[in-house]
């Protein structure tokens, strides 16, 4: 019997998770897929939102403010990149300034710290790649860019470090409640909880539904990106929105926290929750949307594009409920969640306790975790000091990203373990550069059959039938 | 009757026309080398191919193995499959033969494995 | 200190490694990523190799351990598993392996032998899904020879490059149906000779000008969407075409890893994407050379044996001081000519010139001005992009001259 099962491993099921771990309480996270952080978690903009897009007095407005205020000490516990690179939403016209005037408004009183709005002098000087139609822009320092699944993944790790459990492919397919506790199955194999967090992303209506809850619902809205070589990562420093307005929020230019640069994302709102293809439109139109507020992007960089599936609730804010007694909805967690999700956890935490958790602190409680990228980041001296000790970080295998072997052997045995080969990409950047896995792909096939001690053509490339090759030239004698 | 053909003999890929006439080869023309005239020929009346595969070694690794002259072309498939079903024992040396006589070549080890 | 320092043990770097030792260098280094010499050779398990360079038709590993054997014989000193994280202009290389983890060498000369890598999908911007069974040729080839895996059982390959061709062949043999190869351009990227055996041997249809637009499935790929395309090179929408597929293998061009080289500040070509080089293929960077598929991609592994040897040559020659550069004559192209190795002319010498063509052309000359001056003219009946063309100048023609300019006349 647990005391809590939170469903889903996005960002925002870790994050509470952690928060959680932090009692006395025996806790699983439940995850439909091989892996976690495998929804909108893997497929966003990676930005911290500085807090003056929700609308005052929103919950969105206040957990976005606060979370983005917490991310620099949870990332710096948790040894994720960050970096608060600050962020500019540039306007072309008078109309635009109207409206970035209005955001200027509604941040300071959201209680935003440092908003002003630049004239394109200042501006050109912060971004020299800045457009030529941009005449002006709302500047927001305390905006920045963090890994979303590096967060969710040390989150996770986090958590497990201290006593949590993950089920992964455990896809929730009834919940019956008993009198004081939650039976949450998944087929045949059934896991007993007496609290329940909902942060099932997309599907968290659906999961509400199993008990009942029918007070929301929850739609994907698709977003295509693009990923630029590392090479363009400097093309701009600050984050670049375009000026919201009745034509859409458009689409943003951004480095990464690994250098590299980001472009969009689209907004089409959907109905297949399930469908991540990118369109050809998408890859036609990039790159004269972006010209319009970043200029010198290269258009022969691109190294991949993805799609996410934002889970967009129909209140127009977060969906932060309770519906029924030790039953909390963490739902419709669309843009700022992210930036959100640590105070999304203590308000969850807060909720929880309310509703009768008992919460008593851990002793022995560690809050950080070893960064994933310990080596990476190391001096020479003392990469020298752990090559010694395992010869593993001598061993480069992935050369686009200079991914050790030691890195990847990491990667897989540490909480919450890779088991496939997206999640080994995910946590140590191996297949992530120019090459996209073409010469280490092999190899890591090989760990993960050797650390997982199955065979070669069983391994995945992010569980279920993806399986990477398909059976053997020789037949085994 | 004219055939025509792309050389395989050498990078250069050479278009070759030939004239037969009856299954006999009267002429050819389009090779730049003598090598070309013979492929011609042969290509026209018993095609042959080399073949390269790899043979599972004892300890479970594979070597890299060729027929060490070509085969008819219709054999391909058979010869892999006599492959497939091969085991080389170790040690083995470049040019050791691992199989012997499989449609009129043997198939030869080309790399060590020790 | 090191004499001279090669980077990258492949066909590249061990035949410039014997040259070098021929032409009087003994303290040389070998410094190669893999776990045995060779490159990518190793995997590369058909024949067609050598027969420029020995006369006989050799397989990848059997043209490979001519060089390994050579180079052991001689004793020329190489590490494994060795990646070179860093070279700095004055010729400071930092490595790091499992054994010495992470160490500088300081350099006389280096060369940059580091080869090319494949084109990935990403690069190309086809929409659809990400599921597993997408492979560049080369990763198929080393699942395939090297590890004994199947990529998969139904396959289109995207690109009509040599390895993809290679790929269609052994893959069939070893049990797979290739259902298409989609070229995006009107003509082949790869050898004749691989279409006739690789391709038209097993009546696996080369569908030129098409390509692969979308990709479906979730999971394992289950098929692709295929299209004609327009001479923009655009798709067709009435021409798409589902072809069920479980894997898809790309062979859509090689390019050089010049990582390293741009640690250099060596001046690079944008045409070839490798460092821009003299005759004796040192780059911009005094005593820093380069050869084989890092500088150029080449078809046939003779040619990149032939140029690392005037690479390995050219090294042993810096380091005893015996250099002879009395001329700075750039070497431009009109565009149908893309590129030339060399791209300047720095010793009055003969030398060979190696370009590349934009397109397929017949029946065409290649003309050679200095200034409006027509030094060099050679017919030729055919030429494609898929295929090097060398032209030999004599140095009397270049001796006086300012820059030369290769023009492609068609008739």
């Amino acid at each position: 019997m647990y005391d809590v099962a939170v469903i889903g491993a996005g960002v925002v099921g870790a994050m509470i998770a952690r928060e959680l771990a932090a009692y006395k309480l025996n806790i699983c996270i439940l995850e439909k897929e091989h892996d976690v952080a495998m929804g909108a978690t893997k497929a966003n903009s990676a930005i911290v939102h500085a807090g003056f897009d929700a609308k005052e007095g929103s919950l969105k407005a206040k957990l976005n403010v606060k979370g983005s205020k917490m991310m620099e000490n949870v990332t710096h516990e948790l040894g994720v990149k960050y970096r608060r690179n600050g962020s500019l939403v540039v306007g072309f016209n008078e109309e635009d300034r109207v409206t970035l005037e209005t955001l200027l408004e509604r941040g300071k009183t959201n209680g935003v710290e440092g908003l002003e709005i630049i004239e394109r002098d200042r501006l050109t000087v912060l971004e020299p790649n800045i457009a030529d139609g941009v005449k002006c822009a709302l500047y927001a320092p305390t905006g920045a860019i963090v890994c979303p699944y590096e967060l969710t993944v040390a989150a996770i790790g986090n958590a497990m470090d201290n006593g949590a459990k993950l089920k992964c492919s455990f896809p929730v397919t009834t919940i019956t409640a008993h009198e004081d506790f939650y039976e949450i199955s998944s087929g045949n194999d059934t896991v007993k909880a007496r609290f329940i967090v909902n942060a099932a992303g997309v599907y968290s209506d659906a999961v509400a539904r199993m008990i009942g809850d029918d007070t929301f619902t929850v739609h994907p809205r698709r977003g295509e990106y693009l990923v630029l070589d590392k090479e363009c990562g400097n093309t701009v420093s600050h984050t670049i929105f375009m000026t919201p307005s009745k034509m859409g929020k458009g689409i943003l230019v951004s480095p990464t926290v690994d250098n590299n640069l980001l472009l969009g994302p689209t907004a089409v709102d959907t109905v297949d929750k399930d469908d991540k293809s990118t369109t050809p439109e998408f890859f036609t139109s990039i790159f004269d949307i972006a010209a319009k507020t970043v200029k010198n992007i290269p258009r022969n960089k691109t190294i991949t594009s993805f799609c996410g599936l934002r889970a967009v609730g129909d209140t127009g804010d977060f969906i932060i409920t309770s519906p029924r007694e030790h039953f909390i909805n963490a739902a419709g967690i669309e843009s700022p969640g992210l930036s959100a999700s640590p105070a999304i956890a203590e308000y969850v935490r807060e909720l929880l306790g309310s509703d009768g958790l008992k919460l008593e602190k851990k002793e022995d409680h560690v809050r950080t975790r070893r960064p994933m990228h310990a080596f990476r980041e190391a001096n020479i001296d003392e990469k020298n000091r752990m090559i010694k000790e395992n010869p593993a970080y001598g061993r480069i295998v992935c050369r686009c990203e200079g991914v050790t072997e030691g890195e990847i052997l990491d990667a897989i045995r540490t909480n919450p373990r890779a088991t496939d080969l997206d999640g080994v990409k995910r946590r140590t950047r191996a297949q992530m550069g120019r090459c996209q896995g073409g010469f280490c792909s092999p190899y890591i096939i090989e760990l993960l059959s050797r650390e997982l001690d199955i065979p070669y053509e069983n391994v995945t490339k992010f569980g279920g039938e993806s399986n990477v090759a398909l059976g053997k030239t020789k037949e085994d004698k | 009757m004219k055939r025509t053909l792309t050389c395989i003999v050498c990078p250069l890929g050479c278009t070759l026309e030939v004239e037969l006439d009856k299954g006999n080869v009267i002429s050819v023309s389009g090779n730049t080398c003598v090598r070309g005239k013979e492929y011609a020929v042969t290509e026209c009346i018993s095609p042959m191919r080399t073949v390269t595969s790899t043979v599972k070694c004892d300890d479970g690794r594979l070597v890299a193995v060729k027929t060490s002259r070509p085969i008819p072309k219709e054999k391909m498939f058979d010869c892999v499959k006599i492959i497939n079903n091969s085991l080389a024992h170790l040690p083995i040396g470049i040019g050791d033969v691992i199989i012997k006589d499989v449609y009129g070549s043997d198939i030869v080890a080309t790399q060590e494995r020790n | 200190m090191t004499d001279l320092v090669i980077i990258g043990g492949g066909p590249a770097g061990m035949s410039a490694a014997v040259a070098a030792y021929e032409r009087g260098v003994r303290d040389i280094l070998i410094l190669e990523r893999d776990d045995n010499l060779g490159g990518i050779l190793r995997q590369c398990i058909h024949n067609g190799f050598g027969l420029h360079k020995f006369g006989e038709e050799l397989t990848g590993p059997e043209y490979a351990y001519r060089y390994e054997k050579k180079v052991r014989e001689l004793g020329i000193p190489f590490k494994l598993n060795t990646m070179v994280l860093d070279i700095t202009p004055e010729k400071r290389i930092t490595a790091t392996n499992p054994e010495d983890g992470i160490f500088t060498i300081e350099a006389k000369a280096i060369i940059l032998a580091m080869g090319c890598r494949e084109r990935a999908k990403g690069a190309l911007n086809i929409a659809g899904t990400r599921p597993a069974g997408i492979f560049s040729a080369g990763t198929a080839q080393k699942l395939v020879n090297m590890k004994g895996y199947m990529p998969g059982k139904n396959v289109v390959i995207l690109g009509s490059g040599d390895i993809g061709l290679i790929m269609a062949r052994r893959m069939t043999l070893e049990g797979a149906k290739v259902a298409a190869v989609c070229e995006l351009m009107p003509y082949s990227g790869g050898l004749a000779r691989n279409i006739e055996q690789c391709l038209n041997d097993f009546n696996i249809p080369l569908k030129l000008s098409h390509t692969v637009t979308q990709i479906h499935g979730k999971e394992r790929l289950t098929g692709v969407t295929i299209a004609k395309v327009d001479e923009n090179r655009r798709p067709i929408a009435e021409t798409r075409e589902y072809i069920p597929c479980d894997t898809l293998l790309l062979s859509c061009g090689l390019i050089p890893e010049n990582e390293l080289t741009k640690c250099t500040d060596a001046t690079l070509s944008q045409i070839t994407g490798g460092a821009a080089v003299d005759q004796n293929r040192e780059t911009s960077v005094d005593g820093i050379f380069a050869c084989g598929n890092v500088l150029h991609v080449h078809d046939l592994v003779d040619y990149v044996s032939d140029e690392a040897e005037i690479a390995g040559k050219s090294a042993a020659d810096y380091i005893d001081g015996k250099r002879n550069k009395t001329l700075n004559i750039p070497i431009t192209t009109d565009g149908k000519i893309r590129y030339t190795v060399p791209q300047r002319i720095t010793e009055a010498k003969e030398l060979t010139v190696y370009f590349r063509v934009a397109d397929v052309y017949r029946d065409v000359k290649i003309n050679v001005y200095d200034g409006e001056k027509l030094v060099f003219s050679k017919k030729k009946q055919k030429v494609a992009p898929g295929e090097m063309e060398a032209v030999k100048l004599k140095s009397e023609i270049f001796a006086y001259a300012k820059s030369l300019k290769f023009v492609l006349e068609e008739a």
